[in-house]
């Protein structure tokens, strides 16, 4: 039998053929001499060259933050039998896919109405009409949830009226959902997206539907790419009695069973339940920044009670915690309260590798708003808090829970700042622990500081994403993750000295 | 070849001016194309004799495609040899019509419509330069020309020195010159001296004083250029020694546009307007 031998990237691209290819492919490069280079990269770890960079104005570098409709699809996939479907260009709903793909490890269905030259010249009526008909004929789902890429906001579609052209016109049925969400990618990030999106479906698939007070209480995660936090979430609720809604249940596509048949519709929240989540007692959301307009609008249209607690941390959690037993009348039950027992129990195990440390921190405003409340709670240092896609409010926001303790007196936040400014500061004023997503891989490779892999996306690394972070045994896991990239650092700054312990 | 392109405030007259003004060149023995960069698609009909050629967009849509166009199909020869083209664009309220100008002068320059013994093409832009894609002909070096028709209007003016801020722009990066103002007259007050001032002003020159004759009118009607209709009637002769001028053009500058406190200070010297203070 013949075998044909595939090279593995890392080692084909080692081999002296490529090398010299390399070398030789310098000629035509015209680059400046490698000297020159090595001194330019050395400059740019100076204060010099810091303050130039937070003068940059038209350019990002490396931002922490993706567009709009990518929110918006992660939103509308949680719900049962829904197709996300994009009023756009190819290309963006093949991003789309793509990259939550790479985060989760699993297939995502998504449609574009492949938007050409001539639907930009025209306008995408025919493409919406055309789409929706085969979309449904297709795929048969019990929802299409819309939502546009820059290319149909930048010419003015009109969704609302194209679905209504769509349903006249009989191509699709009269009474099936199609909730829509204006998801311009120019603007905001996917936090908005996944709030226009969230807005946009409840508004639809509720209305007329108020009747009697049903006695629930509505979830919306928000955000959060974390499964694990959708299960933890569930056990939670049910483990304490509370009957609930999971609006927008993302681990049932995300984190499907692989029983070897491929589901299109794995599962998600039920719309009959969606659509009676208007007559819920209350609806708390898991996230503040994620969810602004639809809670507000929860608040307006539906005359509900609606809040966003976030439980990361011991005292958010404990707070989750209360404020949900005053909102349902039920009792904390033991079980939770052992769980936070031995969570406080890791955090006393471990605090002597994480008090005292230095923190750089750069992701989503509400994780960082969890991780920093956290981190000081462990007497870890949050130094450098940078937030992409932060604005004034967050600003404030992290400013009170900084000045909350006395952790927080060294921390400086930068909002819509990007990973290139964080380079700067973590070389100027150096910290012990990065805390971002996979991207900040590129600035443990330029610092040498230890990078534990907390926010979206998660590229590199497997599973991360099926370990919640929210709840007692978020915390768990979080202590766990921080306190062994530490240990690690310290074997291999300690390697072959007497210090190489088998004890931490 | 030179690419020329023809702004100034709707309504103006810069169809008319441009269609005439080619014909004029045609008879010169300049070989001329006009594309048409305007949605409402008017800008060939008295070179076509035609109510409205089919354009390069109307194909677009009833193809699906601009790729499956031939370049046959929307280039069509009228009076004296000018061949003629029209961008079109999407219905009112709905695309994006500056869009289609884009898309419509990238198919005509991928299908080689500017072949090489073309002396002049005329780019006959709507009113309005709203967005980037009826900035289109200035940009890549396309039309390096400007000429703006105007009147002594204020608005008119006023449309004129906006469009010179939109060429100071692309002068720098696409090199594009202002080549002169064209005032199509509307026989307000002091007209002549006003534009000619205004020109100044803007750095250029007041190319030629059209006057307002009613056998442009006529000439209309019978969908044809004056030139065409009545070659021996004195208005086509203004318009063959606009012709001539612009043929023998060297005066191209990057204009100096003015502002809105600068332009109402040029009309109240010419007491046009009053001042403030005065009312």
């Amino acid at each position: 039998m013949k075998t044909i031998k595939i090279k593995d990237h890392n080692e084909l691209f080692q081999e002296q053929t490529y090398l010299d290819q390399f070398e030789n492919k310098r000629e035509f490069e015209d680059p400046w001499p490698k000297e020159k280079v090595k001194e330019i990269a050395e400059w740019t770890k100076t204060e010099e060259y810091q303050e130039k960079n937070f003068a940059r104005k038209n350019i990002k570098i490396n931002p922490a933050k993706a567009c709009q409709p990518l929110g918006a699809i992660f939103c509308s996939s949680g719900f049962e039998g829904t197709m996300p479907f994009v009023q756009g260009a190819q290309g963006c709903v093949a991003y789309f896919r793509s990259h939550l793909n790479r985060h989760f490890k699993e297939p995502l269905a998504a449609i574009s109405t492949s938007m050409t030259e001539d639907a930009a010249v025209f306008g995408g009526l025919n493409n919406m009409l055309e789409g929706l008909e085969n979309a449904y004929t297709l795929y048969h789902p019990k929802m299409l949830a819309v939502c546009t890429t820059c290319m149909a906001e930048v010419i003015g579609d009109d969704l609302n009226a194209y679905i209504r052209t769509a349903k006249e016109k009989d191509l699709i049925p009269k009474d099936l959902p199609v909730p829509f969400a204006h998801t311009p990618s120019f603007v905001g990030s996917y936090i908005n997206g996944y709030d226009n999106m969230m807005k946009g479906i409840l508004s639809s698939i509720t209305a007329g539907k108020k009747g009697e007070p049903n006695g629930k209480i509505n979830i919306i995660m928000g955000f959060d790419t974390y499964t694990g936090d959708y299960h933890e979430i569930k056990r939670l609720l049910t483990l304490m009695g509370v009957d609930f809604t999971l609006l927008s249940d993302a681990s049932a596509i995300f984190d499907s069973p692989n029983t070897g048949e491929y589901k299109l519709y794995p599962g998600g929240t039920p719309l009959e339940d969606a659509m009676d989540s208007i007559n819920a007692a209350a609806t708390v959301a898991l996230q503040q920044y994620s969810t602004l307009k639809t809670m507000d609008y929860i608040r307006k249209e539906w005359s509900q009670k609606a809040l966003a607690l976030s439980p990361i941390g011991v005292k958010n959690t404990d707070f989750f915690f209360e404020q949900l037993s005053k909102l349902t009348g039920k009792p904390i039950p033991q079980e939770i309260e052992d769980e936070r027992g031995r969570a406080v129990d890791a955090m006393v195990d471990s605090h002597p590798y994480i008090h005292g440390k230095r923190f750089a921190l750069v992701g989503d405003p509400d994780q960082l708003l969890g991780l920093v409340s956290f981190l000081m709670e462990m007497g870890g240092i949050p130094v450098h808090i940078v937030c992409s896609m932060g604005d004034k409010k967050f600003e404030e926001d992290m400013q009170e829970l900084l000045s909350s303790s006395p952790f927080g007196s060294e921390a400086k936040v930068y909002s819509g700042k990007d990973m290139w400014h964080l380079r700067s500061l973590m070389f100027t004023d150096p910290v012990d622990i990065l805390i971002g997503n996979s991207y900040a891989k590129f600035l443990w490779r330029d610092t040498g500081t230890p990078l534990v892999r907390i926010g979206f996306p998660l590229f590199d690394r497997h599973h991360l994403h099926r370990y919640p972070i929210i709840g007692y045994q978020g915390v768990l896991n979080l202590v766990t993750s921080i306190v062994n990239t530490v240990l690690d650092e310290m074997d291999r700054k300690t390697i072959n000295t007497t210090s190489f312990d088998v004890i931490r | 070849m030179r690419q020329i392109a023809v702004y100034g405030k709707g309504g103006i007259g810069k169809s008319t001016t441009t269609q005439n003004t080619v014909a004029g060149l045609s008879q010169a023995g300049y070989k001329c194309m006009i594309v048409g960069c305007d949605p409402k698609a008017d800008a060939t009909r008295l070179i076509l004799h035609a109510k409205a050629q089919t354009t390069v967009m109307d194909l677009a849509r009833e193809r699906g495609t601009v790729e499956d166009l031939e370049v046959n199909e929307v280039l069509l020869t009228g009076f004296n040899g000018i061949r003629c083209a029209e961008s079109g664009g999407p219905e009112p309220g709905v695309g994006c019509a500056g869009r289609g100008v884009i898309t419509a002068i990238n198919f005509l320059e991928e299908n080689g419509a500017y072949d090489a013994d073309t002396d002049f093409v005329f780019y006959d832009v709507l009113g309005d330069v709203v967005c980037g894609g009826f900035a289109m002909p200035m940009r890549e070096g396309k039309a390096k020309e400007i000429y703006i028709v105007t009147s002594g209007e204020m608005m008119a003016m006023y449309a004129a020195n906006n469009i010179s801020r939109g060429i100071l722009k692309y002068a720098h990066s696409g090199g594009v010159r202002l080549g002169g103002l064209i005032c199509n007259s509307r026989k307000t007050d002091k007209e002549y001296e006003l534009i000619s001032e205004l020109a100044k002003k803007l750095g250029t020159q007041l190319i030629h004083f059209v006057p307002r004759d009613n056998q442009v009118q006529r000439a209309e009607l019978r969908r044809m250029t004056v030139i065409e209709y009545s070659p021996e009637h004195p208005q086509a002769d203004e318009y063959r020694i606009l012709a001539k001028k612009i043929a023998d053009n060297r005066d191209l500058v990057i204009p100096t546009p003015i502002s809105m406190d600068e332009l109402e200070q040029l009309l109240m010297d010419f007491g046009i307007m009053e001042s403030e203070e005065a009312a």
